[in-house]
């Protein structure tokens, strides 16, 4: 048994993985047989295929031409059985989890935890408090067989449909993994649940679908943190999360991505927002080659709220393509959107945000700030804030501004002892400060080292 | 410490001469004093003590302990012991001002001795109390949003915390209320009774009443024009700077 961290490592534990590498009706249904799933399933997967192979790539906004489907091991099964126990995984998982802090985040803050390795989920666990109160969490493939009717009302139908985009559908076809966390109506879960997303192989698909049920007066923290070792070649993250969050409800969803810097993550979330409840999406990315992430809130019932808070930091040769598309569905409802992004070298952090007022939403409010920091003079970045709003009452503002670090605040933090590039670094990390705060201390010290030491290197 | 500053030209990035020619010499434990009218120059020579990018020393010498400070970057001259208050504050947003400062010390002090970070946390809030400074202030950004008369209590808070061999005070005393510039001027007092050494720039003679400078200067036109003992600082006070010469001597514009 190799004992190396899989994050620095150079080889991955790949002898004795099953991989699917083409899709097609046929590679679907076996999966799906594979899995167990019931009908209704299959079914869903083969129209998402469908779906999926009538659409075009999109052209828009971001290049996806260095994408190589073709090349892609669609799902590949571990060679690792699920485990009860953190200790009971192999060993060199072990020591990449230990290094991410994960056995320590479950004892000190976590109501559950699981562990995504490859297409499944080897690994979860939730305080039996919870349990007892009717709190599921499981794996997405479990919960299909053991809550097919629960799955089958909020999997694809209403907030993410196979049609929603080409992404969405390739997920529908052949997702595997994620989580299905459902929350009964008043309770509150009131520390967070988390999954952890591995990929360790040079060149696969990552495809886990998410769902998260907050019924009315719940509420829940999610927290999803991701990371690929740097030997991988290349490879897609398509994962969706669909949300909903019911009257009064509350639902927090923060994650942290540190992908590989040759992965594409192209990612869909949504939530739909009934009355009076609140969703707060926290997005902290750092890795991929190329992000496209428009987390959407879609706010249905009368008083519902989002709040989206990014934060990005693109180096060298990465596009991190973020936005929060809201849709005021329902009267009174508001949100408020801030973006801090960094861009370094010719990396290049991009808003693209839009808000709808629907017709009858009267009394709306949507407020967006983007700023955006700019390492080098090389490095660019861009807003684009689509407005589509049908009543004339709304308070809809979007606000966006770019700079550089400024000399003064350089020489300030010098003159109190600090280098150049540790002055650049607290500045960086004030800078994001609005929304790091947001993220749990543990990561949002770690994140913040990550941001640091990428604006340090290289800057002169 | 000693600081030797001789004969230093120094113009701004646009090439306007500033100063023009400013000799002294600062020896250990020593607490001196600028005074001069709006313009004469003296921020500059703070600026450029401290090795602020926005000036370019034309001719001249600074030795610092011995040490050519001239060839210095900023940082360095900070972890030889030398500290500027800076009359503009500047604001680094969204970093709380008692981590900064407690990363500047660790910097600035590295390896055995040091103080932990929570007995470094309770000497600041006690620090930070003796200036009549709100703790809740030190969560706040580094001088975001602060008040004139709170940038200025920042300043004396982080000098009084990294302990630098020499302290230059531009204007620390401008825009405090009587009581403010009491706790302050105590805090350089007990600052200077250490042992460290000041380099005061003042407009008011009040400040004085609480520190005796060794020497007081005057500058005008981007030089020093006059020194004495504290007798100087009350005549300025009382007659302004006219026997100096008639408006902006020596001022090239
Ligand atoms: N960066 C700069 N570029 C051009 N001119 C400058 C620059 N900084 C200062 N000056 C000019 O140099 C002169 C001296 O400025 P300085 O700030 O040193 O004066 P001071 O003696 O500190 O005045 P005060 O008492 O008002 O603080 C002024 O005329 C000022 O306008
Ligand atoms: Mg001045």
């Amino acid at each position: 048994m190799k004992e190396k961290d899989i994050l620095d490592g150079e080889a991955s534990r790949l002898e004795g993985m099953t991989e699917l590498k083409h899709l097609n009706e046929e590679v679907v249904t076996s999966l799906s047989r594979e899995k167990g799933e019931p009908d209704w399933m299959l079914k869903k997967r083969l129209y998402s295929l469908s779906v999926f192979e009538s659409k075009p790539i999109p052209t828009w906004g971001v290049d996806l031409s260095g994408l190589k489907l073709d090349d892609l091991a669609y799902y590949v099964k571990p060679d690792v059985e699920k485990v009860d126990s953190l200790s009971d995984l192999p060993a060199d998982l072990k020591k990449t989890f230990d290094a991410l802090g994960i056995p320590e985040a479950e004892r000190n803050f976590l109501a559950g935890n699981g562990i995504m390795y490859q297409s499944e989920v080897i690994y979860e666990r939730m305080k039996d408090r919870l349990a007892k109160q009717g709190v599921i969490f499981m794996s997405m493939d479990e919960a299909v067989k053991k809550h097919p009717d629960l799955v089958q009302k909020y999997f694809m139908t209403r907030c993410v449909p196979p049609t929603y985009h080409k992404f969405a559908a390739l997920n529908g076809a052949i997702w595997s993994g994620g989580t299905f966390l459902y929350v009964p109506k008043g309770v509150k879960v009131s520390m967070p649940v988390q999954v952890y997303y591995l990929v360790d192989h040079p060149s696969m698909g990552q495809f886990e679908h998410t769902v998260i049920v907050a019924e009315d007066d719940a509420s829940v923290e999610y927290i999803e943190g991701c990371s690929a070792p740097m030997y991988v070649k290349g490879g897609l993250h398509a994962g969706i999360m669909e949300i909903f969050v019911g009257k009064r409800a509350r639902v927090r969803v923060t994650t942290i991505q540190n992908w590989s810097k040759n992965i594409y993550n192209l990612v869909t979330k949504r939530a739909i927002v009934e009355e009076e409840g609140k969703m707060e999406w926290v997005e902290a990315s750092l890795g991929s080659k190329v992000t496209m992430l428009y987390p959407a809130s879609v706010l249905a019932g009368r008083g519902a709220r989002a709040e989206h808070f990014y934060v990005s930091m693109a180096g060298d040769g990465q596009v991190l393509d973020t936005g929060a598309k809201i849709v005021h569905a329902a009267p009174d409802t508001s949100a408020y959107v801030l973006s801090r992004s960094i861009s370094k070298g010719s990396g290049r952090a991009i808003y693209r945000g839009q808000v709808r007022v629907n017709p009858g939403a009267t009394g709306c409010s949507s407020s967006v700030k983007c700023d955006s920091l700019l390492i080098s003079d090389e490095s660019s970045t861009a807003t684009f804030p689509t407005e589509e709003v049908y009543e004339p009452d709304a308070d809809v503002s979007h606000e966006a501004t770019a700079g550089r670090i400024a000399e003064e605040q350089l020489f300030y933090l010098m003159s109190r002892g600090f280098s150049e590039e540790e002055a650049r670094g607290l500045i960086v990390r004030g800078f994001m400060e609005p929304v790091t705060k947001k993220i749990p201390l543990e990561y949002a010290v770690e994140f913040n080292k990550i941001v640091e030491a990428e604006v340090k290197n290289g800057v002169a | 410490m000693t600081l030797n500053v001789e004969d230093l030209y120094v113009s701004a990035k646009n090439g306007k001469d500033i100063l023009n020619g400013v000799s002294f010499t600062l020896p250990d434990g020593g607490v001196h004093v600028i005074m001069g009218p709006n313009g004469s120059g003296k921020s500059t020579l703070a600026l450029t003590l401290a090795g602020s990018p926005d000036f370019v020393v034309k001719s001249g010498k600074v030795e610092f302990d011995g040490v050519d400070l001239l060839s210095l970057g900023p940082d360095q001259r900070a972890k030889k012991g030398l500290f500027l208050a800076f009359q503009k504050q500047v604001e680094i947003p969204g970093v709380p001002l008692k981590d900064m400062i407690w990363e500047a010390y660790r910097v600035r002090w590295s390896g055995s001795g040091r103080p932990s970070i929570i007995d470094f946390r309770k000497n600041l809030s006690a620090t930070a109390s003796t200036l009549s400074f709100p703790e809740t202030f030190l969560e706040r950004g580094v001088n975001e949003g602060f008040s004139g008369g709170e940038g200025k209590k920042s300043e004396v808070l982080q000098m009084l915390m990294l302990k630098p061999k020499l302290a230059i005070l531009d204007e620390v005393d401008s825009g405090l209320d009587v009581d403010s510039l009491r706790v302050v001027a105590d805090a350089i007092k007990r600052f200077v009774e250490d042992g460290h050494s000041a380099l005061i720039i003042t407009h008011h003679f009040d400040l004085l009443n609480y520190i005796e400078p060794d020497v007081v200067y005057v500058m005008k036109g981007g030089k020093i024009v006059d020194e004495g003992d504290i007798t100087l600082a009350r005549i300025i006070e009382r007659e302004g700077y006219s026997r100096w010469g008639g408006e902006q001597a020596g001022r090239d514009d």
